[in-house]
């Protein structure tokens, strides 16, 4: 794939660049280490490109949950998000896609974890969890929750090409995209893949403490470098309230400032914190729908104020 | 060039933010207390935190004749590590890598730092079950590894990515040390209640169905969290998280 060849460090100095048809022909390429990649890859943009734009016309938002860091709540995050989205407008159309291959956790927030994906003439068929909410994972495909996905970056761009260009989403408002942590191939691949289709734009996840947030800032320099808007910060497990005494404790302490004082130095929008729930956790092992079973747990008000945020920066794009 | 190192361990998980890195650290003190000469290397190429987590930041690795030369924790150097972040001009910057270069990058870690002498290599990982792990797996082919440590979280979502790991790890024939549950509770401050907030036994759980040995609960403790560099047997010897690590370490060294 010509778009994924990196220029090598000396490039030759007439290099008719990777996507020329001359890449690796012309009379400049001789001696230069890439050669062979460039002369063999297909010349020009990788045809997946058009393809996703094809598939992805019917999608009025399209918004990447990134966060460096692992295990900050991406996946329990965008589940809230897509919940919240679908329950404020019944007519609205909102779905989700995981683009964590080696660690899909979609199916199991979101409650559909044994369902299985369906191929019809236009496409794979995603898992509704709603009326107006689907879901697509690479967890529908595997045959049994020990299965290991040990694949290499290529692989893994070959399925999330597949993943936005072969899924039948129908016509969607918001299509929220939960990725693994990192800033590698699962990232570039999206960002690349949705370069023509319109890339809303992103929502970061973290937690408070400071290992987090470094992380976290290597995640908004990479949105940075590959002019990805950052549509917002979302401070996860920021407090914890005591379910015995009602205590409030920072259990990771924001010694630094938290996500709040990170958005202002990087110039970059705070959507919110959210409160760490235990029952909130546990409604995600077991993929019930919080928001409307617990209408009253602070992080459900909190999450709320979010949503009214995030759609407000959404729209204000569009018009 | 990893001749001379003794005993080579992989920290693994297939989820992220479990605290790897932490158990990797506070491993990596624990045995330097115990007198062991200890390196420790972090391939998480995206996101490093060991140079944080051991206030090593401002850190710099120098070129010998020998290879790259670890960054030391102490004037005996009896704690090597050695980071990407110690390479990165600015902690904000980002690695936009693609698996081929983290592949080279990985493999120039294990071959091309000077360690030296040393009883213990631990080697931290980022998550999942992609690149970096496989790389390790194929450059360490020649070398013998002791094994791998597993670390988990106690909720479903997370012991389901770990499940994974486990695969990962009988598939590539990397022997299973055992599994540490971390975050298995937080003790109240103020009403020393103890909440599951990411509820528990999931671990140990784990570790039944997967048939191999578990090592012990790690509750949250933010006092953990903020030890920076400090070993936690040492400064809080009496907490759990203390007890903890000396039978982990034990359980280690005595193998």
């Amino acid at each position: 794939m010509a778009s994924t060849v990196e220029n090598p460090t000396n490039i030759p100095e007439h290099c008719p660049g990777t996507d020329s048809a001359n890449a690796g022909k012309a009379s400049a390429c001789a001696g230069c280490p890439n050669q062979q990649i460039c002369a063999s890859g297909p010349a020009g943009p990788d045809p997946g490109i058009q393809l996703v734009k094809e598939r992805l016309e019917q999608v009025r938002n399209k918004v990447l949950v990134l966060s460096g860091k692992g295990g900050v709540g991406k996946s329990t995050v965008t589940a809230m998000l897509s919940r919240s989205l679908a329950a404020r407008d019944k007519d609205s159309n909102v779905a989700v896609l995981d683009i964590d291959i080696c660690g899909p956790s979609q199916p199991r927030v979101m409650g559909v974890l044994n369902e299985q994906v369906h191929q019809s003439g236009s496409g794979w068929s995603p898992v509704y969890v709603d009326d107006n909410l689907s879901v697509m994972s690479i967890g529908f495909l595997l045959s049994s929750p020990d299965d290991a996905v040990i694949w290499r970056g290529p692989k893994k761009n070959g399925m999330i090409r597949q993943f936005l260009s072969e899924v039948d989403w129908g016509n969607l408002d918001y299509l929220l995209m939960d990725t693994p942590p990192g800033t590698s191939d699962e990232h570039l691949s999206a960002s690349t893949y949705l370069s023509q289709a319109g890339l809303t734009g992103a929502v970061i996840v973290t937690t408070p403490q400071e290992v987090a947030l470094l992380d976290v800032r290597k995640e908004i320099d990479f949105c940075k470098k590959v002019k990805i808007r950052v549509l917002g910060v979302v401070e996860n497990m920021s407090i914890f309230v005591c379910p015995c005494c009602k205590r409030l404790s920072e259990i990771f302490p924001a010694t630094t400032g938290g996500a709040k004082k990170m958005c202002e130095e990087l110039n970059v929008p705070f959507l919110g914190s959210l409160p760490l729930d235990p029952t909130v956790a546990r409604y995600c092992d077991e993929g019930k729908d919080f928001i409307s079973e617990l209408p009253n747990s602070p992080v459900v008000q909190a999450l709320g104020e979010i949503v009214k945020k995030l759609v407000t920066v959404c729209e204000s794009r569009e018009e | 060039m990893l001749e001379n190192v003794k005993h080579v361990i992989l920290v693994l998980s297939g989820k992220g933010g479990v605290g790897k890195s932490t158990v990797s650290t506070q491993l990596a003190l624990t045995l330097k207390e115990k007198n062991f000469k200890v390196g420790l290397l972090d391939i998480d190429l995206c996101g490093p935190s060991i140079p944080y987590l051991l206030q090593l930041e401002d850190k710099g690795v120098h070129q010998s004749d020998e290879g790259w030369v670890p960054v030391y924790t102490d004037q005996e150097q009896k704690l090597a590590v050695m980071s990407i972040g110690f390479l990165l001009n600015s902690r904000n910057d980002a690695v936009v890598w693609r698996g081929p270069k983290k592949t080279a990058m990985v493999k120039q870690f294990l071959t091309d730092v000077s360690w030296g002498e040393l009883d213990y290599l631990l080697i931290d990982t980022p998550p999942g079950t992609s690149d970096e792990h496989i790389s390790v797996m194929e450059s360490l082919k020649g070398v013998k590894c002791d094994g791998a440590i597993l670390v988990t979280t106690p909720q479903q979502v997370s012991i389901e990515d770990v499940r994974k790991e486990v695969t990962f790890c009988k598939r590539t024939k990397i022997p299973i040390l055992g599994i540490v549950e971390n975050m298995s509770g937080f003790v109240c401050p103020s009403c020393t209640e103890c909440t599951n907030i990411f509820s528990k036994g999931g671990g140990e759980a784990l570790a039944n169905l997967a048939e191999v040995p578990f090592l012990g609960v790690l509750p949250i403790d933010p006092r953990v969290g903020a030890l920076l560099g400090k070993a936690c047997v040492k400064e809080l010897p009496e907490s759990p998280s203390a007890k903890t690590f000396n039978e982990i370490a034990e359980k280690i060294t005595c193998t």
